[in-house]
This record gives structure tokens, C-alpha cells and sequence, in this order.
């Protein structure tokens, strides 16, 4: 239950990053989703993410909608500040939250009904606004709270645990992330840790909007045969088009690769990714071939995972509006208020 | 016929075709016989159209400075054949007709009982001008000129205006001066003199010119307001665009060019109170403008914001209903939606602002009773003060103020160990304290939820921790009372049973029925409400009268109800007296409907001395 505490009381040889934390110092309360749950894991690779990022937790914001996913911020980053918004508008109030200041790290959690029904109008415009961000989607293509209809990600022909075949077609928030103009698409599956980790590492360090659609198996209500987005069917359909490893600013790069298969990508706040490709083919620089790509697997049946797409000088929504720098809240008085003086000037203009 | 004859006190309407470039010339109308000295109020009469529609721009010029609409029109410049027969209906009698003669009309479209002026504007502009645009644009100029002709309103006033708008482009300040003059020559040598005169005075004083939409934007700029997200809805639009236009101008950083502010239009008003939302959230001073379609859309976001108690500040500029036509129109029928908005048990601070003084101040206000509540608060503005340039008071603002950030929690106190409870009540205000994200490595983190929390907002779902937070929140409302803006009361001549209650752009409409009424010896108290909650002073007000008029521009007594539901008052005391048709209220109407039932309230017998109102 998430309002039972976890001890807070450490083992004394827990390993601390370089800011002084354990990785227990980036948890929340215990989740209250079912055992086995995609979500559970996918906060576990937010939590590792963090850890290793070096990041300070209360230097996070973390937002979500409504829904199982919109629930699990409360079982990571226990000191960060977070909010429950409203179902489908989590976007809007990540954007305002971001608009107020620019220091903060944003991670937006929600679900394949919260993004891709309820709010995929403004799923939709927070890609288009390059609001600097990490917006993760937990993709399990159907509602659990309301205990299983389809949601908007499900795929055509797919099969709900009552025997109901879904006839719409599905929305691929990867393939609109890319339309819309996200600067960093990924999509990965909450069963394979070594992929999602860096790339929420990746996606934490890019300074644009940036997109993880991450399939995660619903054990209760879409885990069946004739579900596609089951454990078992996305491990049987799963293309990843590449293996990504993230490095955080001026370390040397240890590991070795045979030449060719390896690109080094800095990013804008200094961190490198090396791009290990598995399908040669595959170029992530280029957002039209990659929305190709995506759409031709699609249709042959198979998810494609991997870091998708990358702008590696990504510009952010307050580049757009040439904002100053920091919080807005420790603007003072004098900073914001133009004062009697020029008041009485402007009443004079005014008659 | 008996001519109408009046110095400093008429309405002249100008009748004319949308996109025609008519409102530079009308509004250049209104400010010369202010800049004489003569107050004016223009209101403008316009349809859901850009171009082709028929719309109207009204001045009401009065030496003594009532600025309601008063009904009724003296002087028509009718320079639309759409509307021609309305238009002239429309008309007092013994008034003025002004057209264009260019082509003639057959006399069935004229009436005995007006004088009837024609002008050929559309063959002088035609013979003195060659491009088509420039021969629509200076046929108002020309126009212009010959009215100021006719109504003793001096060239140079014009001039010196034309001066003030086309610095610098001496060859629009020529050829606007030659039309103005075209106009003045013709009117001298060929039009009859007419019984209405504007003459100087010094009655306008310190007082300023502009419109309230433009006040509120200028009162987020002085209230610290750094986050507007919006999306365009008539009449709230220049809201947003006029907070753009005074960032632009204060809030640049003179060495790196940097804003501090950021302006987003958004893609519909869920996502612009969502970003308000959270701007306020994350300790921006952040608001939205809107119109009553964005008020119903807003809904869900303003619950949350009420129960997750987030500082978030909406400038609802008040319409006619949905859809397009009579959103044009003003009128005061938000307040219930806004007073009540949202899901579950809600309630919300309104502040009511009279003219764009108040504007100016309330916006300002706005921001900080909301840091200092962490609640959403309305400005009920309307149409009528938010799209209409109004003479008003000029600006006022104190040095010494500072922006009232209200309770929040920082690192220093956190880490000295005070304690830290996001919904708890500390000193029984029912207001907790906050943190900003970010604010402490350790401490004064919290997860934020709509209802689901106790005090230290941890998840519950008991039934008490519910009720203890509503009854809480209760109390943040009785702390509002005394913070909000107070009520404004006037007693009459004389002692009197009688009350009457108003509120916002009834103002000016208001203050001239009392006048009348007052000669007429009925004697009403008046107070006028500024702010929901209402305060112990409202409720002593009613207390202290037999009956009491609740005069508003909604069809179903919105204020009225909100009186009887908050103050347990008994609903036969309040006498609603409602206007709704889309015009602003006039000082004929409130008279004509409270003269009529203060009579068969047996109270004071009626003289019959009131005029009869055309308009209404």
C-alpha cells in the first residue's frame, strides 16, 4: 500500500553515486500495482537511471495523468515534487511547470489511454513545442483501473481477455512523437532493463522533448494469447535497431567495439551515446527514414526498439521564447514591476 | 418639427460596414471632444465578422460625465445600406440624419420627423482620390470632417491627434489633414447648422482613456504575473495580447535581451489553464484570459487546482452564450459557473471590476490573493469595459508594495527543522504552507493530488482525512473574506428601506439612475459588490433594509442566488432587476424598473419625469 513507508533505515555498505546518494535514496513508497506489472520495472529503470545520472533527486519534477502508470511516480524519487494531474492533460501542466523554470529536471509518466485517448491532443503539442523534458509512456494498450477495455495503442485484431477483437486501428505514439517533432524518439519493452536504462539516461540528458514509448505487459488484463502486447508476443516480435550505451560528460570511453558498428553522439549538455547498431540499415539521425522504418516493421508485425530518432542540437521551447534563465519564482518585486514612475508616464500617454 | 438642441450631451452613432477602416475615424471622433475637455464613452457594436457585417461604434458625449450607455441616438451617421431602415428607426425625434448622397434615395426611406443631411462623401473621396483602398479610408476622414464642422469640434484637436498617430510619416499626417479639411469646407459652404454643439470645458481632468482588457494585462505585468498561457477567444483576446505588447516593453532584460516572461498560446483552454496550472504549481505567478466557453472547458483543472491548492489567477472578460453572433455582446453570466466551478464540493474567490482602473488593480490583486490563498481567483470583467476604450481614473500604484508571495516554506526554515505539512493549518487561517519544487535536498518534497492525502500529504482514503482537509479549506474561505476587496456603499439623501445591490460595468449606468431617482425623491441605498466571498459588510447591508434590488446583466439573477445560497437570505428581500439583451445596461432601464416596483412598494409617488427608453 502506498501508504506504508519504507524502512528508512539503510544498510551501512550501500554503494553511494558521486552527489552522496544510495540508489534506495531515489525510491518512493511501495507500489500498490499488481505483482509482475510492466510499470514496477519501468520505475525501477527510472530509479537506476537517476542513481546513475548523478542527478540530486529533489532536482526532478515529476508529473503524471491519471491511470496505473500516472500512479507509479509515487514509487520513485520520494523526494522529489510530484503531481497527479488530470487524466490525458499531464502535458499541459508539464509545460507550464517548465515555462516557470528552466532548471528543473521534468519527467512526465503516463499511459497508452492517458496519451493516446483521453490526451493525445496534447500529447500532441508538447512534442510540437519542444518543451525540454522525459516523457515516458507505459504502453500497455489497455485501461487496468477500469479493469481492461482497449485503449487507443491496441492493436488491430488483438484480443481482450473477454474474447472482444479489437477492430480500430492503433495509434503509434513513436511514429507521432516523430511527426510532431520530438527531438528524441525511443521505444523500448519493460522486460529488457540493459535497453531501457540508457535510454532513459539518454533521454534525461537531452536537452529538447524527448520520447520513450516503452511496451509494458499488463499481467491482470492484456497478458493473454491473441494480445500483442503480452510478455511473450513482444519478446517473439521484438527489432531492436540498435544498443545504446550512455556516458556522462568527459569519461573515457573503456569499452570496445568492433569498428563500424559503433557511432559516438555527443549531446548538448556534453554526455556521449555510443550507438552500437544491430540492424545496419538503421541510421538514427534520420527522422524521415526512421519513420519509414518504424511503419514498414509495423506492418510486417513487428516492434521496433531501440533509440529510434535523435536531433543532437535539439532546441527547447524556452530557446523558442528567449526566456531568462532560472526560476521564475525568485524573481522579486523590483525584478518584475515597472513601478509608479513609468506608470505616470503611460497614464499621460493614455489621455 | 422641433429640433433637438443640446450643448454637451447627445449620442451619436455611426453606423458602418465592417473592415471598412471606419473605427480609426470614429474612435479620432471620441478623443478630439475629450481632448476638449467634454468626457465621452464610446462603445462599439460589432459583429462576429471581419469584413462585409454591419457594425456600430455609439459615443455618448456628456459633460457630466455619465458614463453608462444611456439609449437612444441623437446624431446618425449611416453609412450602411444594410442597416439603413434600423438604422434610422433608431433615431430620437427631432434628431439627425447623416448619409451619403452620392446616390439618391427615394423619400420612403427617410422620416418627417428627423432633419436629414446628405453629403456626396463616396463622389469627393472618388474625385479627389485615385486608389480604391485610399478612397474608403479617406471617405471616413472626410466625414469626420464635416461632423466636426457641424458639432463646433476645433480642427486643431483633430490635428494634433493626427500628429500623436502619424509621427514621423508626414505624407499620412498630409493627406489625412486634407480630407479632415475637405470634409470641414464642404460642411461650411453646403450643410445646414444643427442644434447640437460640443463646446470646451475643463471636465475631463487627470482622468485617462483606454480599455480594460489593456488595464488587466498592464495589472498582471505590476503583479508579478511571469507565465500567461491563453488561447484566443472574443473578448478576451487583447487580455493576452495586451499583456505581449507591456512585457515587451518591461519586462526585456535591458542587458541580455532576455524575457522574464513567458507567453504561450495554446492549443485549446484545456491546456491553457493546464500550463497555468502548473506554472503556479512550480511558483510562477501564471494566469489565463478567457471568455465563458474557456470557463466551461477549464472545469475538470479548476477543481483540481482548488483541492491541490495552487495559486492560479483567470481573467474572464463576460459574453453572451456559446457559439458565434451574441459573443459580440456583453453581459454578467459567468458567475455562477465561475463561482461554483468544477467537480465535487468547490467554491472560488471572484473580484468584480467597475472600469479599467480596476482592471488595472484587480489583476494585480488577483495574483497576489492567489499566492496568498493558493487558489484560483476570477477578475469578472466583461464586453462592455474589457472591449471599450472607458474614461476612468488614471492608474495608481505604491512603491512600497511588494508582492505578497504568501505562505511559502523556504530552504533555510527547512532545514532548521520547522516543521512542514503541505495541507496543514498552522494558525487556524486554513491556509498551509507550500514549497517550491526544488527547494531542499531532504525536506519539503511532497506529491501533489486532487483529494486523496492527509496533512502531510501523504495518500489516505479515510473518511475523516477527507473531511478534515473540506472543513479546512471552508476555513480558507472565511479567511478570504477579509482579504478580498470590500464593498463600496452610498447611503441617499435620506433615510431610507430600500437598497440596491450592483456590481461591475453597472457602475456608471448605476450611478446615473440614483441621480434620477434622487430627483425624482426615491431614495436607495446603494452598495457595490467587489468580491465573492461577500463580507460581513454585504450581509449587515441587506440586514439593514426592507427590500434590496440586485440589478444584473444575466437573465437569471446569478448574483441574486449566490446572495440568497452563501447568505442564507430570504429570497423575497432581493428584487432582481436584470438586463440581458446584449447591450450594456442604461440608466433608463434600472430607473424605468425600479421606479415601477418602488411605486407598488408604496414607498415614495413617482413624478413622471423619467424618459421613456427607445433602445430597450
Amino acid at each position: 500500500m502506498t501508504y506504508i513507508a519504507k524502512p528508512k533505515l539503510h544498510h551501512p555498505t550501500l554503494v553511494v553515486n558521486n552527489v552522496g546518494y544510495t540508489r534506495r535514496d531515489y525510491e518512493g513508497t511501495v507500489s500498490t500495482l499488481c505483482a509482475g506489472c510492466g510499470h514496477d520495472s519501468i520505475s525501477a529503470a527510472i530509479i537506476q537511471a537517476c542513481w546513475e545520472l548523478d542527478i540530486e533527486p529533489h532536482r526532478v519534477a515529476k508529473l503524471s495523468g491519471i491511470g496505473c502508470s500516472s500512479k507509479t511516480p509515487t514509487y520513485f524519487l520520494g523526494n522529489s515534487h510530484g503531481f497527479n494531474t488530470v487524466h490525458g492533460r499531464m502535458p499541459s501542466v508539464l509545460t507550464g511547470a517548465n515555462l516557470a523554470n528552466s532548471e528543473l529536471i521534468y519527467l512526465g509518466v503516463s499511459g497508452d489511454g492517458d496519451s493516446a485517448s483521453i490526451g493525445l491532443g496534447q500529447f500532441a503539442h508538447v512534442m510540437r513545442r519542444g518543451v525540454n523534458m522525459t516523457y515516458i509512456v507505459e504502453n500497455n494498450g489497455v485501461y487496468g483501473l477500469t479493469k481492461g477495455q482497449f485503449s487507443a495503442t491496441a492493436d488491430q485484431g488483438s484480443k481482450s481477455k473477454r474474447g472482444v477483437v479489437n477492430s480500430d486501428s492503433p495509434i503509434d505514439l513513436a511514429s507521432l512523437a516523430l511527426q510532431l517533432g520530438a527531438t528524441f524518439v525511443g521505444r523500448s519493452f519493460s522486460g529488457d532493463k540493459q535497453q531501457l536504462v540508457p535510454l532513459i539516461k539518454a533521454a534525461i540528458a537531452h536537452q529538447g522533448a524527448a520520447f520513450i514509448d516503452v511496451i509494458s505487459p499488463c499481467v491482470a488484463f492484456n497478458n493473454h494469447a491473441g494480445s500483442t502486447k503480452s510478455y511473450d508476443h513482444v519478446r517473439e516480435h521484438n527489432e531492436a535497431v540498435n544498443r545504446l550505451d550512455f556516458m556522462p560528460k568527459r569519461e573515457e570511453i573503456t569499452v570496445q567495439y568492433p569498428e563500424g558498428e559503433v557511432t559516438t553522439v555527443q549531446q548538448h549538455d556534453g554526455s556521449y551515446l555510443l550507438l552500437r547498431k544491430l540492424d545496419k540499415n538503421y541510421d538514427a539521425s534520420n527522422r524521415i527514414a526512421a519513420m519509414n522504418y518504424i511503419q514498414e516493421r509495423q506492418a510486417a508485425g513487428e516492434v521496433v526498439t531501440g533509440l529510434l530518432y535523435l536531433d543532437e542540437e535539439p532546441e527547447d521551447l524556452h530557446a523558442h521564447l528567449n526566456t531568462a534563465s532560472g526560476a521564475f519564482n525568485q524573481l522579486n518585486t523590483a525584478e518584475l514591476c515597472p513601478g509608479a514612475g513609468a506608470l505616470e508616464k503611460l497614464n499621460a500617454s493614455l489621455r | 418639427m422641433k429640433q433637438i438642441a443640446s450643448v454637451n450631451d447627445f449620442v451619436v452613432k455611426f453606423a458602418n460596414v465592417n473592415g471598412s477602416g471606419s473605427a480609426s475615424a470614429n474612435e479620432l471622433f471620441a478623443k478630439s471632444i475629450l481632448r476638449m475637455g467634454v468626457p465621452v464613452s464610446p462603445r462599439n457594436i460589432f459583429p462576429s465578422n471581419i469584413q462585409g457585417l454591419p457594425t456600430w461604434y455609439e459615443v455618448r458625449v456628456t459633460e457630466k460625465g455619465h458614463l453608462g450607455r444611456r439609449g437612444g441616438v441623437d446624431f446618425m451617421v449611416a453609412m450602411n445600406p444594410q442597416t439603413w431602415n434600423a438604422d434610422v428607426k433608431e433615431i430620437e425625434p427631432g434628431g439627425y440624419l447623416f448619409y451619403d448622397n452620392s446616390k439618391s434615395l427615394p423619400s420612403s426611406k427617410f422620416r418627417e420627423d428627423i432633419t436629414v443631411i446628405g453629403m456626396p462623401l463616396t463622389e469627393i473621396s472618388n474625385t479627389t482620390y485615385a486608389e480604391a483602398r485610399e478612397r474608403q479610408l479617406m471617405k471616413n476622414i472626410i466625414y469626420l470632417g464635416a461632423l466636426s464642422f457641424l458639432l463646433g469640434i476645433e480642427a486643431e484637436a483633430i490635428e494634433k491627434l493626427f500628429g500623436e498617430q502619424y509621427k514621423g510619416k508626414e505624407r499620412l499626417l498630409d493627406s489625412n489633414k486634407k480630407a479632415l479639411h475637405l470634409g470641414r469646407d464642404y460642411a461650411e459652404q453646403h450643410l445646414p447648422a444643427i442644434g447640437l454643439k460640443v463646446e470646451r470645458r475643463d471636465a475631463v481632468g487627470d482622468r485617462i482613456f483606454v480599455e480594460g482588457n489593456s488595464a488587466a494585462a498592464l495589472g498582471c505585468v505590476y503583479g508579478g504575473a511571469t507565465v500567461c498561457a491563453w488561447y484566443p477567444i472574443t473578448p478576451s483576446s487583447s487580455v493576452a495580447e495586451g499583456f505581449t505588447k507591456w512585457c515587451q516593453k518591461f519586462r526585456v532584460d535591458a542587458d541580455t535581451g532576455k524575457h522574464k516572461f513567458a507567453i504561450v498560446q495554446a492549443e485549446d483552454e484545456l491546456a491553457s489553464i493546464g500550463m497555468v496550472v502548473g506554472a503556479g504549481w512550480n511558483g510562477a505567478r501564471a494566469f489565463t484570459a478567457t471568455s465563458g466557453p474557456g470557463i466551461s472547458l477549464m472545469q475538470e483543472f479548476i477543481g483540481l487546482a482548488y483541492f491541490a491548492e495552487i495559486p492560479v489567477t483567470i481573467i474572464d472578460v463576460q459574453r453572451g452564450g456559446p457559439s458565434t453572433g451574441m459573443p459580440t455582446r456583453t453581459q454578467q453570466s459567468d458567475v455562477l459557473s465561475c463561482a461554483y466551478a468544477s467537480h465535487g464540493d468547490t467554491k472560488h474567490v471572484l473580484l468584480f471590476p467597475e472600469d479599467p482602473k480596476e482592471c488595472f488593480e484587480m489583476s494585480a490583486t488577483a495574483l497576489d490573493l492567489a499566492d496568498r490563498l493558493q487558489t484560483p481567483i476570477f477578475v469578472l470583467t466583461d464586453l462592455d469595459i474589457g472591449m471599450n476604450q472607458r474614461l476612468c481614473k488614471p492608474f495608481e500604484w505604491d512603491d512600497k508594495r511588494q508582492h505578497d508571495r504568501g505562505k511559502v516554506m523556504t530552504e533555510a526554515e527547512l532545514e532548521a527543522g520547522k516543521e512542514f505539512g503541505r495541507y496543514l493549518d498552522v494558525d487556524g487561517d486554513g491556509i498551509p504552507f507550500r514549497t517550491y519544487p526544488g527547494t531542499h535536498a531532504t525536506k519539503g518534497a511532497y506529491f501533489t493530488r486532487g483529494t486523496s492525502k492527509d496533512r502531510y500529504a501523504k495518500y489516505s482514503e479515510a473518511g475523516p482525512d477527507y473531511v478534515e482537509n473540506m472543513q479546512r479549506l471552508l476555513r480558507k474561505f472565511e479567511t478570504a473574506k477579509d482579504l478580498v476587496p470590500q464593498p463600496i456603499t452610498a447611503n441617499a439623501s435620506k433615510k431610507t428601506k430600500l437598497g440596491v445591490i450592483f456590481y461591475g460595468s453597472t457602475s456608471p449606468a448605476m450611478a446615473e439612475a440614483m441621480e434620477l431617482l434622487e430627483a425624482d425623491h426615491v431614495h436607495i441605498d446603494t452598495l457595490r459588490v467587489r468580491a465573492f466571498p461577500f463580507s460581513s459588510a454585504v450581509e449587515d447591508f441587506i440586514e439593514a433594509h426592507e427590500q434590496v434590488f440586485v440589478v444584473e446583466q444575466n437573465r437569471d439573477a446569478q448574483l441574486r442566488g449566490l446572495l440568497v445560497n452563501e447568505l442564507n437570505i430570504d429570497p423575497a428581500k432581493l428584487i432582481p432587476v436584470l438586463h440581458y439583451d446584449g447591450t450594456p445596461i442604461t440608466a433608463r432601464f434600472i430607473v424605468k424598473e425600479i421606479s415601477q416596483t418602488a411605486s407598488t412598494l408604496n414607498v415614495t409617488p413617482l413624478r413622471k419625469t423619467v424618459r421613456g427608453d427607445s433602445a430597450e
